[in-house]
């Protein structure tokens, strides 16, 4: 069970850069760290190193909300870069565009990605700019800023699964079991050939333990 | 009577319903994954999700794994003694010994890129659904394959269920007529592309590549081509399979047994794109345009003929994309106006899962044989295998290689990704084949410019960046 999104009220930081890929959220050196947790300490590990970084500059290194440019998270597929955004606070990332990867990964750690169009993204990043608290509304689906409001778009079962904090493989593993059987019993039989052999599998016998 | 017939499907679409378990009620898919390729960086924390639920493995057969990433290239077995690199890929046996998943060890004849040894082992097949904790995974649709990158968590889901709940992408065809210059190779076609449509002009699409210039393509060239969609935003980039495909496929370890081949030829057969096939967006592209690529900035986008000059952001109107004009230009400490061949390099990098297969080192070598490095310049070639290694030794490419001047190493991702002890240092400026520029990507303060493998191997002799085509 992980920690479900329903309503959140916070300040905002702005970081409008645009193609913020991944590596530049978290450098690559870190992920040879072998946990999910902790990580928030690398975030935007080179840009705090200079000094000045908005998560670091008050109030906005109490953001809960990242206001991003377009094309925010694309690149690698490291699911460190989510996992640092969580473990450092950030429950929320509002932008143009996400690298597709990275957003499928936001909602793994219920972090909302939400994607606006350029004149409502425009709007919240005045709020964040002008540090005013953001309520972001999951469950009417719409951010509340000091002068309105702002409808988003969200699919319904990533809305279902924020909102619930659900753990999808297990709900896969008691809800779709059998369809996934029944799917394998009929490839089997139609493309025996994407089932490995054993005869092929043996293939990788003659390797030796511990030759490295 | 028309509406009885068949819709025309896209190459796409027709390996994506093939896949199709169930469709929920929102639209989303389950989609059947057929191979998972497994590696050390994205794994260790799917396999601890997989033991703390208690969870089984759902199917052994369907995954490989090998360490690629952390694994030095050199001096293997007084470099991976201890460490954070050693403990990462000591994780990785120990998990897929649990779970009786086959591992290929470092100094195993088959260890390589997990992108890389997936086509050589005929792990990767057309029409097969793969998957890997890896964003360049869209290289196996090359093969005709619907393959993509995955986060952790995802790979977790694969493990336990081999299923993961998917929107389906939407249909973009990139065609690709007309015939490469001489000097011109496929990373031009897709360093162009993706200056055209940016890094964000993929997303939420499938690219399907086609056209005269793409059936003239080699596998590995195929290989390159998928592998950077990735980099235009796409998380799936994709090749109908023909004849060279096959040649490739038939007679690996992995590929169909010689009694479901006939069935699995007839199956094949049937991936490609119907004529009528509906595509969201299409692109056209002509080759023999086309002039040698070079990045300039820090993101693949950020590329232009190397006849050209360093762009000048005060001549670009939107100031939110001449803000990152600037900081692209700071970060390469680059001025507005310079000649792209006055740029000096310290380092050359030919290898990664985009440009490190025989074709690439082939290519490289064409341009270094009776040339020497420039002085000051640190050159490295890494194959992407150990195979790529083997083939290219038995060719005498080694030699090519080490007698200009360049280090022959071990193969790795190496200094595409600088998990390793391959790094640049703080300002250094490298001439690279891999597929990214961003910021750090090979070492802190690093400045990569991404080129095609001969393209490199002209700016390791000349010190410079430099058009391949005043050497040929």
């Amino acid at each position: 069970m992980i920690e479900p999104f329903i309503h959140l009220t916070a300040i905002a930081a702005p970081f409008p850069e645009g193609q913020i890929d991944t590596d530049v959220i978290f450098p690559a050196r870190f992920l040879l760290l072998l946990e999910k947790r902790g990580l928030g300490r690398h975030l935007f590990h080179e840009r705090r190193a200079k000094g000045g970084f908005v998560l670091d500059t008050p109030p906005w290194d109490g953001a809960r909300i990242l206001v991003t440019g377009p094309d925010f998270g694309t690149g690698s597929s490291r699911e460190q870069a989510v996992w640092a955004l969580a473990d450092f606070g950030i429950r929320c990332v509002i932008g143009t565009s996400f690298g597709e990867i990275f957003h499928a990964n936001c909602f793994r750690s219920c972090v909302l990605p939400i994607v606006l169009p350029p004149d409502a993204h425009a709007r919240v990043m005045a709020a964040a700019e002008a540090q005013q608290q953001i309520t972001v509304d999951l469950p009417e689906q719409r951010i509340i800023l000091a002068d309105g409001e702002i409808g988003f778009h969200i699919d319904a079962h990533r809305k279902q699964s924020l909102l619930e904090g659900l753990d999808e493989v297990g709900a896969i593993l008691r809800d779709d079991a059998a369809d996934i059987a029944a799917f394998e019993a009929a490839q089997r039989a139609a493309r025996p050939w994407l089932y490995l052999t054993a005869q092929q599998i043996a293939h990788f016998d003659d390797i030796k333990e511990g030759s490295e | 009577m028309t509406d009885l017939l068949p819709p025309a499907r896209t190459l796409f679409d027709k390996i994506w319903d093939a896949h199709v378990v169930k469709t929920y009620a929102d639209g989303t898919d389950l989609l059947y994954i057929d191979r998972h390729l497994v590696q050390e960086v994205s794994s260790p924390q799917a396999f601890a999700g997989m033991a703390a639920a208690g969870r089984a493995l759902h199917r052994p057969d369907a995954h490989i794994a090998v360490a690629d990433h952390a694994v030095p290239t050199k001096d293997r077995h007084v470099t991976l003694r201890e460490g954070l690199a050693a403990a990462q890929v000591a994780r990785l046996r120990e998990n897929t010994a649990i779970h009786a998943i086959p591992y290929i060890p470092m100094n195993d004849r088959r260890h390589g890129i997990v992108h890389v040894i997936g086509p050589e082992l005929g792990f990767t097949l057309p029409g097969c659904t793969l998957v890997c904790g890896d964003s360049h995974t869209s290289t196996h649709g090359a093969f005709g394959a619907l393959a993509f990158g995955i986060g952790a968590s995802e790979c977790e889901c694969v493990f336990s269920t081999q299923v993961l709940r998917q929107k389906r992408q939407r249909n973009m065809r990139v065609t690709v007529t007309g015939a490469l210059p001489d000097g011109v190779s496929v990373k031009d076609i897709i360093l162009s592309l993706i200056a055209r449509i940016g890094v964000g002009g993929g997303i939420g699409f499938a690219i399907e590549y086609a056209g005269p210039a793409i059936r003239a393509l080699s596998m590995e060239a195929r290989m390159t081509l998928c592998n950077m969609t990735i980099e235009a935003g796409a998380r799936v980039g994709l090749i109908a399979p023909d004849a060279t495909t096959l040649d490739w496929v038939r007679g690996r370890p992995l590929s169909p047994l010689p009694g479901d081949e006939p069935a699995a030829l007839r199956d094949w057969a049937l991936l490609h794109s119907d004529p009528g096939a509906v595509f969201d967006r299409e692109v056209e592209i002509d080759a023999a345009t086309l002039a040698p690529h070079v990045s300039w900035g820090t993101t693949p986008e950020e590329s232009l003929p190397v006849t050209g000059r360093v762009p000048d952001p005060a001549q670009v109107d939107d100031p939110a994309r001449q803000a990152r004009m600037r900081r692209s230009l700071d970060y390469m400490g680059l001025a507005p106006g310079t000649p792209l061949e006055e740029i000096a390099i310290d380092r050359v990098f030919i290898g990664s899962c985009t440009n490190g297969r025989l074709e690439d080192l082939r290519r490289a070598a064409t341009i270094l044989r009776g040339r020497r490095v420039a002085k000051g310049v640190s050159a490295m070639a890494v194959p992407g295998s150990a195979q790529v290694r083997i083939a290219a030794e038995a060719e005498g490419l080694d030699r090519i290689f080490t007698d200009a001047g360049f280090e022959w190493r071990d193969a790795g991702c190496s200094m595409c990704v600088g998990m390793n002890d391959d790094r640049l240092s703080e300002g250094e400026r490298c001439a690279s084949t891999s597929n990214r520029n961003f910021e750090g990507r090979q070492g802190i303060g690093g400045r990569t410019h991404l080129m095609s493998p001969e393209m490199a191997a002209a700016a390791a002799i000349a010190g410079r960046l430099c058009d391949v085509r005043g050497l040929q």
